[in-house]
């Protein structure tokens, strides 16, 4: 019979640490449909290696998320065992990788961020979530110059790959602004000094994208309308069927392990 | 009381070195000690705990890794040995000896920078070549075959090597 869906007991700090764990995993699992796959070698290397480095955030995220709720959970069943409303991710994460530059884009607006983000989370009160972040911004330091110089390279290269980098940015510009929206909940926790406040970081994350796609000889994007829902759960039809895939062994033989 | 004393230091001595022998499986070169990975050794009357620090977040060389110590310290005499992750303050590769520095330019690796320099968005670092020295070369990816190495090639001598980046 497969596995059932588990309960979690939402607390603001449970949600806050699942919200950026539900993040790195869901784009680490985007990332790693591309090995194997890659246009080339080096890249197919990079993306996996990558896409590992999130998984193992989300892994140190999600193991405290189950210790601060204190229930039977642990790490593997807030990953495997939680369905499509129960995850709290940006949308633009779960967005299908589509072509190389729709994944690259993807990855250098969530980069961009999660470097500002997890640098100013170190100084969480919260000692666990400023190890964590401290561990994590090293990470992101990279996957930001990784994409920083694929963006430059895809814009300022032939007319096909600058089409395809500003069709990217285009489609995915209206997934940014989740970014920096905070609810009720994560506000008592950024008066607490525990988590980050996202809309302190929206200049800085600007000036990055616009430094990189000025280079690219790109443009951002004038519309400023934001689809959201991803962090209470409304997500767009793509998260379900990623979670299908990803939760397929232990939903069909719960408990299995290697 | 000294005895006793004396006793307890050899006895930590001898699990820090049993933990201390245990290599990086990508890496065999390099002992979790020249890496700076182990951080510390606990003894509590027969019973050791042994920290250690993660080198990348999903880096799957420390489950092996923490394994490994378990093995050496059962074969050095320590029952039921305990290794514990610590998150805080995060690896970096500053910690790693000077030995390990020596023997991975030797198994033509080179060695890691200082990490000041990580933060440039693109700049320019300047690496060289472990097999014939020369500065002369370039970055092929900033991600190679492991979480902590980068692909360089050397435009000298045209090979292409490992480059275990700062972090």
């Amino acid at each position: 019979m497969p596995a059932a869906n588990i309960q979690v007991s939402e607390t603001p700090l449970v949600l806050y640490a699942l919200r950026r764990a539900d993040d790195a995993l869901i784009l680490g699992h985007r990332l790693s449909e591309w090995c194997g796959h890659a246009p080339m070698m080096e890249e197919d290397m990079a993306l996996s290696n990558i896409a590992l480095d999130l998984i193992g955030q989300a892994r140190e995220l999600y193991t405290y998320a189950a210790k601060t709720e204190d229930k039977d959970n642990d790490e593997d069943k807030l990953a495997y065992l939680r369905d499509v409303r129960q995850y709290r991710n940006l949308l633009l994460v779960e967005q299908p990788n589509g072509d190389f530059a729709q994944t690259l884009v993807r990855q250098f607006f969530y980069s961009a961020f999660a470097d500002l983000y997890w640098r100013a989370m170190m100084t969480s009160r919260d000692a666990t979530l400023a190890a964590i972040a401290a561990k994590s911004e090293k990470e992101s330091a990279y996957h930001l110059r990784h994409a920083s110089e694929w963006i430059i390279r895809l814009g300022d290269g032939t007319d096909e790959s600058h089409q395809r980098a500003q069709a990217a940015i285009d489609h995915l510009w209206a997934f940014t602004g989740e970014m920096f929206a905070v609810d009720e909940g994560e506000r008592a926790l950024i008066h607490a000094g525990i988590a980050v406040d996202p809309g302190t970081l929206r200049s800085r994350w600007l000036t990055t994208l616009s430094d990189v796609v000025g280079e690219a000889t790109l443009r951002l994007p004038q519309n400023d309308w934001m689809q959201q829902g991803g962090r209470s759960g409304r997500h767009s039809e793509h998260l379900g069927h990623l979670l299908s895939e990803l939760q397929s062994m232990q939903r069909t033989f719960p408990g299995q392990t290697w | 009381m000294v005895t006793v004393l004396e006793h307890d230091s050899e006895l930590r001595q001898r699990a820090w070195d049993a933990a201390a022998s245990v290599v990086d499986p990508e890496i065999p070169v390099l002992t979790i000690a020249d890496l700076g990975v182990l951080r510390d050794v606990v003894l509590d009357g027969d019973h050791v705990e042994v920290a250690i620090t993660p080198t990348y977040s999903g880096c799957p060389a420390m489950n092996m890794i923490a394994l490994e110590i378990e093995v050496a310290l059962e074969r050095a005499g320590f029952r039921e040995p305990k290794v514990r992750t610590v998150l805080s303050p995060a690896w970096t590769t500053d910690w790693m000896s000077e030995e390990g520095r020596r023997k991975l330019h030797a198994y033509g690796i080179a060695p890691p920078q200082s990490s000041h320099s990580r933060r440039a968005l693109f700049g320019e670092q300047a690496v060289t070549c472990p097999q014939c020295g020369s500065g002369n070369t370039e970055v092929l990816s900033e991600f190679g075959s492991t979480s902590c190495k980068a692909l360089w090639r050397c435009k000298s001598c045209r090979e292409p090597f490992d480059y275990f980046k700062c972090h």
